[in-house]
């Protein structure tokens, strides 16, 4: 199954790339301390200094900052905030989606209102509503990403549960004196993954750009480095000091692409097409 | 005809039930908050102002249990009373009338261009599927979806005002010009094109990549195969067959993302100094204005539903299906 | 029936050595290979095989609608009036296509674009390869409407496909395939997705404008009793080539060809019927004005539509009779099946056994009464989860119930024996089994807990006709073995007749007759059961004396030998 797995996987280039793009961002993230042990917050070199200085080597910001050592330093809020809000949005969206597609009825129709209520909600300024009002700290911008990013999860997950719930090898399952507990974690839930798995490493791209999005406007973490505030801080001065804004949304472009590439690899080798038609 | 009105009802239903819980949550965030809801809808720079705290106090009813003041704040919002910005000392309502029609034209023009070049490219790539135009359509496709568009704002002004000098950078029209007429349409235009197109790229490719997909899908369906037996040109089957049902999951996305639409013009708004509801929104944000903030949230949130019943009616018109869904 | 005129100039289509390849990592190289056949003025070859025989492929390659470029043509003629189609040009093919070559299709619900008024598809064609005008074309409309027998066209012409149903949509398109008269109608299994009763009314309306028209048609099908209804000539084939061709009766009565015998001799036909079963005891189960509604659509706003699915169903099943429910699509005859194993909960009515009231259940108090009550599914490949052994699939219902694992796999192993299968099947998934051995894996996890009843719903309809008589003849075999009671669902009466002891008859929620098999068929009382029974294609053909029994012999060869006959569908074993 894994070497399978793989070997579809690789054959997407695209996806390959993107791995390996992830993978240095990761390592960035992981050794941001090692890298750039200073704090990035530190004015280490001359305001205004041009890419390719002899102390900066992406150059630095207004107040001399490293321009370099912030996009390391921001590689993990990033990254911190991508996974842990898909992960709670995941949480949300899957548990409600399963509820509703596995009762149907009354319930279904319930969680599907709340849910399209959601969706209709401009999510972008729902996010900035909420930081702006609960103050900007890193669990709240989490909270914040997963509230506005669960509805097509629970669309998805409920799709996946209804559709599932309905065919016969589950059906076969009730008719055999299997409990719910069992249908659902032993038969429903493991057949609806490969859709879940690709929509969510598609959310983690999204959620990274919704957090410099909000970092961007001012409501990032102020404790915290981060892309989205690089280039905010430096829009002003984009006619003086370019390297200051082009630099960090080089990294989230990077980041973003890559975790797309990724996505789309997942979704060719878990290739949920195949996969229900039985002949996985 | 009676189904497309009673589709139509139901939708408008739905709307107005929508709405009803948008007013709610905004109600519900005030009180939320951390502190004291007076000081929290005036705002922080409210909070000296003893005297008018106080009277947000009686306004709103605050000393008074939850459900009365739910009462109260419909009653008001049904009334139009969107609150009072202190910062700005005017109404809020005032505030965002003032700056609706920037962001309308703005987001209006986007999402159409959007959607017009989304589907020819899309419809491109897709007949092309496997070619380098396919592919050069892809990964313009991937890459502007993976792009902050905040960012793309900021590298355009960069090329095109900074480095060329071709466009105007920000705002909405040359002030002090004193452009009447032509002019002034000309002025505003040649002003629109950079935040357009900004915010335009980022869903044309989400709109490109979705009709591409969904005439693959369409492609290999069992009416196209009809058609090409009754002998048709390819023309006219991708024209009358494939892409006019390819389209319609297109114009339904569409309309769930016009919400994401009308939050991306925030971004683009302070990029560009653009005078409409999104730079208010950033303002609002900096001073910490709440109350202008919540009353941008239920507009934008109006704006939507509006979107909303549009793409239904749309859709309404092109699939006769619809009278019995 | 016809006058074969041997002249050249009669042939219409003359396919010489086609070979279709297919792209590479396909389970063989080519879908057809070599195959030679031609269709005459005032002719209709059938063409039958069953699935992946290539006999679609050959129709796609002649009407250039094989899926490019993926599968394409590499070799051989075919010869329209003398010109080879293959190697003219896209123009002129098109102007062929639609226009002197007419082509239907088996899902007459997908083959209509949902966005176009029937009318206007119809004047495409039209449009496309002639130069009528306006007025012309709507009144060539209307007449072809009325001529494949829809009513009232003027108004049907305006109407979107979505409001017809599937026997209106298929005379759609035959109007549309005969808009211009065509000299060739290629039909690719057309009434494979429709109800007997709606298929013979097609069947007898292509039968009646071929002979108007005089067209020569070529009939793809996978049905030897629809070749008995309406063929004058014959080409059978297998993986990808063609075993034998002949005329019809030559073909129907005489055939040589070991393949084609066998084919013949699977045909399920009713005159093979057991000895009257003996009713004993008490009745096992019974159901009393049974009621299922259905509500589609609607939420908290509306309250969307009701479908009835059964309104007063009533029958009775005694300990080791084979009941047959026997009904068209929409009848309710699998929702009966549903609610007596509890995954429908009835409206209404009762459903006995036991002594208590299955309907008044909760689904707590059910869970005892499902060691009784198996079922057996349709779909071989939606029936078996993707993801777990063999061996798990059929241990999981006694292990639910307090087996303990070791015991139940065991267990397992034996059920996969008396299924035909080898025991070390436990270890494999699922999809590296053939249809109709993924069919006997189901049979073997129903038996697992010991039922009492099995529900078999339309157990063989998804498979190839070789391997749907290995599957009755164990279920049959199961059954009297074990004893076991068995409701059988199924569309097909042929197949009823397999097995059943008793059948019901059911029609719109209703059963309208129950009786023995015997009477059912020799002596049917409710006029729906007789138009049922009309409604067979080739009832007026008898197979041959000396494959009657080839059937007999071969389905036990297969038993014994444990085979499971490979449908072409899936991975063989």
């Amino acid at each position: 199954m894994t070497r399978d797995f793989w070997k579809a996987f690789a054959r997407n280039r695209g996806a390959v790339i993107g791995l390996g793009i992830l993978a240095l961002v990761v390592l960035c993230a992981l050794l941001a301390d090692f890298i750039y042990p200073a704090s990035p917050w530190e004015m280490t070199a001359m305001p205004f200094q041009p890419p390719g200085s002899e102390d900066a080597l992406l150059g630095s910001d207004t107040l001399g900052r490293d321009i370099a050592a912030g996009i390391v330093h921001g590689a993990r809020v990033s990254l911190l905030i991508g996974l842990t809000s898909t992960a709670v949005a995941l949480l949300i969206g899957v548990t409600l989606g399963a509820v509703a597609g596995f009762h149907g009825g009354r319930v279904d129709d319930a969680i599907m209102r709340f849910t399209e209520l959601f969706q209709t909600i401009p999510n972008f300024v729902l996010a900035v509503v909420l930081v702006a009002i609960f103050t900007p700290t890193i669990a709240n911008i989490v909270i914040a990403i997963a509230i506005v990013s669960w509805p097509p999860l629970a669309r998805l997950a409920r799709g996946e549960f209804m559709a599932l719930r309905s065919r016969e090898f589950v059906q076969a399952a009730v008719t055999t004196g299997q409990g719910t507990g069992t249908i659902i974690f032993r038969h429903i839930l493991p057949n609806s993954l490969s859709p879940i798995i690709v929509s969510a490493s598609l959310m983690v791209a999204t959620a990274i750009l919704l957090e410099s999005s909000l970092s961007f406007l001012g409501l990032g973490d102020p404790n915290v480095m981060s892309w989205g505030y690089m280039i905010g801080a430096a829009r002003t001065v984009i006619r003086q000091a370019w390297w200051m804004s082009f630099f960090p949304g080089i990294a989230i472009l990077l980041t973003v692409l890559a975790l797309n590439l990724v996505g789309e690899g997942l979704n060719d080798a878990l290739n949920p097409k195949l996969a229900r038609k039985g002949k996985a | 005809m009676a189904g497309i009105a009673s589709f139509l009802g139901r939708r408008l239903f739905k709307a107005v039930f929508i709405l009803l819980a948008i007013v709610v949550i905004n109600f519900l965030l005030v009180r939320a908050a951390p502190g004291d809801p007076a000081m929290v809808m005036a705002g922080e720079a409210g909070a000296a102002d003893e005297q008018y705290v106080q009277q947000l106090r009686e306004q709103f009813g605050l000393d008074r249990p939850l459900h009365v003041q739910l009462g109260i704040y419909v009653r008001d919002v049904a009334m139009g009373d969107l609150g009072y910005s202190y910062r700005q000392q005017r109404p809020v309502w005032d505030l965002i009338a003032d700056r609706l029609p920037a962001t309308l034209i703005l987001t209006g023009t986007a999402f159409a261009l959007a959607l017009a070049a989304g589907i020819a490219l899309g419809t491109l790539a897709a007949m092309n599927v496997g070619r380098w135009s396919d592919s050069a359509i892809t990964v313009l496709a991937l890459v502007s979806y993976a792009t902050p568009i905040f960012w793309v704002g900021l590298m355009l002004i960069l090329l095109f005002s900074v480095q060329l000098g071709w466009l105007p950078a920000f705002g909405y029209e040359s002030i002090g010009a004193g452009y009447t007429g032509f002019e002034r349409v000309l002025d505003i235009a040649r002003h629109m094109v950079l935040p357009v197109v900004t915010l335009g790229l980022f869903y044309m490719a989400v709109y490109a990549r979705l009709t591409r997909a969904s005439i693959l899908e369409v492609r290999d369906m069992d009416f196209v195969k009809t058609a090409r037996a009754k002998g048709l040109g390819e023309t006219r089957i991708v024209l009358k067959h494939v892409l006019r049902n390819a389209i319609l999951p297109v114009i339904t996305f569409a309309g769930i993302q016009a919400g994401h639409l009308v939050g991306g013009s925030i971004l683009i708004e302070t990029v560009f100094a653009w005078p409409g509801i999104g730079r208010l929104a950033f303002d609002a944000v900096l001073q910490r204005d709440y109350q202008v903030l919540l009353g941008i949230f239920f507009v934008t949130s109006v704006l939507v539903i509006v979107f909303n019943i549009l793409t239904d009616l749309v859709y309404s018109l092109v699939d006769p299906r619809i009278e019995v869904a | 029936m016809m006058t074969r005129t041997d002249s050249d100039t009669d042939i219409l289509l003359d396919v010489r050595d086609l070979t279709v390849a297919l792209p590479q990592g396909a389970d063989r190289p080519n879908a057809v290979e070599g195959i030679s056949l031609t269709i005459r003025k005032n002719e209709i070859l059938c063409v039958v095989g069953e699935s992946g025989s290539g006999k679609s492929m050959t129709a796609h390659a002649v009407m250039g609608l094989l899926p490019k470029p993926h599968v394409r043509v590499t070799g051989g003629q075919a010869l329209y009036r003398g010109r080879d189609i293959l190697t003219m040009s896209e123009r002129e093919q098109r102007a062929l296509r639609g226009g002197r070559i007419a082509m239907i299709f088996q899902e007459p619900m997908t083959a209509l674009n949902p966005l176009m008024t029937v009318g206007d598809q119809i004047e495409e064609s039209l449009k496309a390869h002639s130069d009528m005008d306006a007025a012309a074309r709507r009144a060539r409309v209307v007449q072809l409407l009325a001529d494949v027998g829809l009513p009232d066209p003027e108004h049907l012409r305006r109407s979107y496909p979505f409001r017809l149903s599937g026997g209106q949509r298929q005379r759609v398109m035959i109007a549309m395939a005969l808009a211009l008269e065509p000299d060739i109608l290629i039909a690719d299994e057309p009434t494979t997705a429709l109800d007997v009763t709606t298929q013979k009314q097609i069947l007898d309306l292509i039968r009646k404008l071929q002979a108007e028209k005089e067209m020569g048609v070529m009939f793809i099908t996978h049905d030897f009793g629809v070749v008995a209804e309406i063929a004058t000539s014959v080409a059978v084939m297998q993986h990808g080539r063609c075993v034998e061709i002949g005329p019809a009766a030559q073909m129907l009565n005489a055939p040589q060809h070991p393949y084609t015998r066998h084919l013949i001799a699977a045909v399920p036909h009713y005159i093979e019927h057991r000895d009257d079963f003996l009713k004993s005891g008490e009745a096992l189960l019974q159901a009393e004005k049974v009621r299922k509604v259905f509500r589609l659509g609607g939420g908290f706003l509306r309250k969307g539509r009701e479908i009835i699915a059964g309104d007063d169903i009533t029958l009775t099943i005694h300990p080791g009779e084979t009941v047959g429910v026997v009904g068209e699509s929409g009848s309710g005859k699998s929702t009966l099946g549903r609610c007596i194993v509890g995954l429908h909960k009835a409206d209404g009515g009762r459903i006995l056994y036991g002594g208590q009231d299955l309907v008044s259940l909760s689904r707590k108090q059910f869970r005892p009464v499902r060691k009784d009550i198996q079922m057996i599914f349709q779909d071989p490949y939606a029936s078996l989860n993707p993801r777990h052994k063999v061996g798990e699939i059929i241990a999981q219902g006694p292990v639910a119930f307090g087996t303990s694992h070791a015991k139940a796999m065991e267990r397992a192993r034996e059920l996969l024996r008396l299924v035909g299968l080898p025991a070390n099947a436990v270890d494999r998934y699922p999809h590296e089994f053939s249809g109709g051995q993924r069919q006997r894996i189901s049979i073997a996890r129903a038996l697992a807990l010991e039922p009492k009843l099995i529900i078999a719903d339309e157990p063989v309809s998804a498979l190839d006709v070789s391997v749907q008589t290995q599957v009755l003849e164990l279920l049959d075999d199961i059954r009297h073995r074990l004893g076991l009671a068995m409701l059988f669902i199924t569309h097909d009466l042929r197949v009823a007749a397999q097995v059943c002891d008793t059948i019901a008859v059911m029609q719109k929620g209703r059963v309208v007759e129950m009786n023995t098999a015997r009477e059912v068929f020799q002596n049917p009382q409710h006029p729906y059961t007789r138009t049922l029974l009309d409604a067979i294609p080739g009832k007026g053909w008898e197979i041959p004396e000396d494959l009657r029994h080839l059937r007999r012999d071969q389905a036990a060869a297969a038993l014994a030998a444990g085979g499971g006959g490979s449908s072409g569908r899936g991975a063989v074993a």
